[in-house]
């Protein structure tokens, strides 16, 4: 009986057909599929239909570009961070400037793609899970735009790390549930919605905030994330002719990062990392770097790596920013690190907070602490390359909505 | 033949007050809740209160099928670090003095994915255990996992739902054994109260297409539901309403563990002459 997954073999592919993943299942190799409950697998088809038709309608898609051009504002920047170049001294580094787009971060690529398939659907409630908040608020926000109702499910303990985006949740009229279960952060209020969903399966629709859960949402929210390296692409061959060397991005469930790299994937001279919440170092078991220090398992619908104990638990997890404070991953990330693609590292607390401000100080760009981890690895990868090397690090959001966690953590009253 | 289809064989053999095949009940709760001790004896109370079979949860840290009563449940279970292997054990000592009644596993994929398909249906089968619920394995997943439980004759047993299409109907009949769970509610475990002739319909829709016992569970909260359900199905399974009763205490004295043990083994006695009755 061979067994789906043997931990001690990886795949090594001669080619890779990137634009061939996911199966019509939702696998990308063995990770990946459709692990969910029978209640929620006429919920999941449906969808699933509907995203197909989008895909290819031209109408859709049309709409979608409006959207980001006119509402979101894209393309967002690509801009060269010639002082933080200088400091760092070694590969020019760029900032993908997602922080810049409306709502501040590059969720709401995503949520104006189901936003609109939302009300393709002719659903009238939008329900949405946040960590950090950024994707609860980008959630509102569409649901405003187009007059639905919104309830935003968000772990009790996030909703005291991110007090500023909880209130503007209310301000744009979502109800913000706050999930006492588990460890009340991201993957509770997962579970949360996903009940709700189940429940009020006929007329609501589940906006899911990164690459994770079951099919299609990881493909999905990947196709409405490509925007960035698309953007990115086209912009470094503007400016400079040539390709990047290198790609950074910070991975909580890794839909900003699967952004950047898809576009990139069949370059093969650009290196690509993905950055994972270190915490208090990936050593002391404090941390939440599934891909670095998990193994693989199945939680949240699909199959993937994980925090998780010898008897198949979900371990706690920890990183001084929520966004990144998950368990899992996208498993088109676990499959990308499998076959060896992307590198999988990850930048402690400490780490973060210094290139926080280190950005703030030299670039006058105040950065989320979710983007802090890419900024700190793309800063040490930076220093070890040459001067005519160039690296993109994604710069996924703005950081005043941790202006507060910052200041706690500094000792300073606000 | 196995436990689950001898005691259907059994159940349609005997007939009611109303001239009817008697109906199984299937009473659900979570090992080692709210202690570790208290499981053994209460299988062994619940048969006698009239179960015919049993539903033995195994937790999950993030059970996301399940309402506010499972998961609190799954989490006092994971107080004591309950494990699939306690699973085991506690079906091993249960059949040193019952051999007849069928146990049925019920609980999420991971812990079984980490333990691995062919080992975890090796000592499941070892120890007694006759069928699996895997609550977010679908058979559109099941490639693996369906032959590692049939080829060590172990029952996969699979969920339908109100929403279940006509074509997932079909395709759980080429998966299926034991019996088929009809989950009778949209929503989470221990959600409001079920509506008798819809699941009547969808029990007569099964039927057509799969020929094997089904079970209807989600909603059915006192004698009276479950009387009803009888009616309409093959079994009856009853989770939330007896896993509330695992908070009166924490059952790690004799004298409390006799508490929460009288009080379920009233409700499946009630539930048990109520469907005998009514039928």
């Amino acid at each position: 009986m061979t067994q789906l997954i043997d931990k001690s073999v990886k795949q090594k592919p001669e080619s890779v057909d990137y634009s061939a993943m996911p199966d019509d299942y939702g696998h990308f190799g063995v990770y990946g599929g459709v692990f969910a409950s029978e209640t929620l697998m006429q919920a999941l088809d449906e969808l699933r239909d509907a995203y197909e038709k989008i895909k290819t309608d031209e109408e859709f898609q049309k709409q979608f570009d409006e959207d980001l051009a006119q509402y979101v504002g894209r393309p967002s920047p690509l801009y060269f961070a010639e002082r933080l170049t200088q400091k760092v001294g070694g590969a020019k580094i760029y900032l993908k400037r997602e922080d810049l787009n409306h709502t501040g971060a590059h969720k709401i690529n995503n949520t104006i793609g189901q936003g609109l398939l939302a009300k393709m659907m002719g659903k009238k409630r939008i329900i949405a899970e946040t960590g950090a908040g950024q994707h609860g608020v980008a959630s509102a926000t569409v649901a405003a735009r187009f007059g639905m109702e919104c309830v935003v499910y968000m772990g009790a303990e996030d909703i005291v790390r991110q007090a500023p985006n909880v209130y503007r949740m209310k301000l744009l009229g979502a109800t913000v549930v706050a999930v006492e279960s588990g460890s009340k952060t991201l993957k509770d209020a997962l579970n949360e919605a996903m009940r709700d969903w189940v429940t009020n399966v006929d007329d609501t629709f589940y906006i899911i905030g990164t690459v994770a859960g079951p099919h299609p949402y990881p493909a999905m929210v990947r196709d409405f994330q490509t925007i960035i390296g698309r953007e990115a692409k086209a912009q470094m061959q503007e400016q400079c002719g040539c390709l990047p060397d290198a790609l950074v991005a910070c991975i909580g469930g890794g839909s900003n990062a699967i952004g950047l790299f898809h576009p990139f994937l069949e370059d093969e001279s650009v290196a690509m990392y993905g950055v994972e919440g270190g915490g208090l170092g990936v050593d002391s078991g404090k941390h939440a770097a599934p891909l670095c220090a998990g193994s693989p398992g199945v939680l949240h619908g699909n199959r993937t790596y994980l925090m998780e104990d010898e008897n198949g638990q979900i371990i706690e997890t920890h990183s001084v920013s929520a966004g990144l404070d998950y368990p899992g991953v996208g498993p088109e990330h676990s499959w990308l690190k499998d076959i060896g693609r992307v590198n999988y590292v990850a930048a402690t607390d400490d780490e973060a907070l210094h290139a926080f401000h280190t950005l703030t100080r030299v670039e006058g760009i105040i950065p989320a602490l979710e983007s802090s981890h890419a900024v700190a690895y793309g800063m040490k990868l930076a220093a070890t390359m040459k001067s005519e090397e160039r690296i993109i690090i994604n710069l996924s959001g703005r950081g005043d909505k941790d202006i507060n966690t910052i200041a706690k953590i500094e000792g300073i009253e606000l | 033949m196995s436990r689950l289809a001898a005691r259907f064989a059994e159940l349609k053999a005997q007939k009611t007050k109303t001239g009817k095949q008697k109906t199984a009940l299937i009473p659900y709760v979570m090992t080692s809740d709210p202690s570790p001790e208290i499981t053994l004896p209460l299988m062994h109370a619940m048969v006698e209160a009239g179960a015919n079979i049993i539903e033995l949860g195994a937790p999950f840290s993030d059970p996301m099928a399940d309402g506010p009563v499972i998961q609190a449940a799954a989490e006092r279970s994971l107080e004591h670090n309950t494990s699939l292997h306690d699973v085991f054990s506690v079906v091993a000592e249960f059949r040193k003095t019952d051999d007849k009644t069928p146990i049925v596993m019920m609980g999420y994929l991971n812990p079984i994915e980490v333990m691995g398909y062919e080992s975890f249906a090796q000592q499941a089968s070892a120890c007694g255990i006759d069928g699996v619920i895997t609550v977010d394995m679908p058979p559109v997943e099941a490639g693996d996992y369906v032959p590692a439980l049939k080829s060590h004759e172990v029952d996969p047993i699979f969920l339908l739902a109100p929403t279940s299409t006509e074509a997932r109907i079909e395709r759980l009949a080429d998966v299926a054994s034991g019996f088929v769970y009809y989950v009778s509610l949209k929503g989470v475990t221990g959600a409001a109260t079920l509506d008798v002739s819809s699941v009547e319909q969808k029990v007569a829709q099964i039927k057509q297409h799969i020929d094997l016992p089904i079970g209807v569970g989600f909603g059915i909260s006192d004698a009276e539901s479950a009387a009803k359900v009888a009616g309409c199905s093959d079994a009856v399974v009853v989770g939330s309403v007896i896993v509330k009763k695992m908070t009166l205490n924490d059952g790690k004295t004799e004298p409390e563990r006799s508490i929460i043990i009288k009080e379920i083994s009233d409700i499946l006695s009630a539930m048990r002459s109520a469907m005998d009755e009514e039928q």
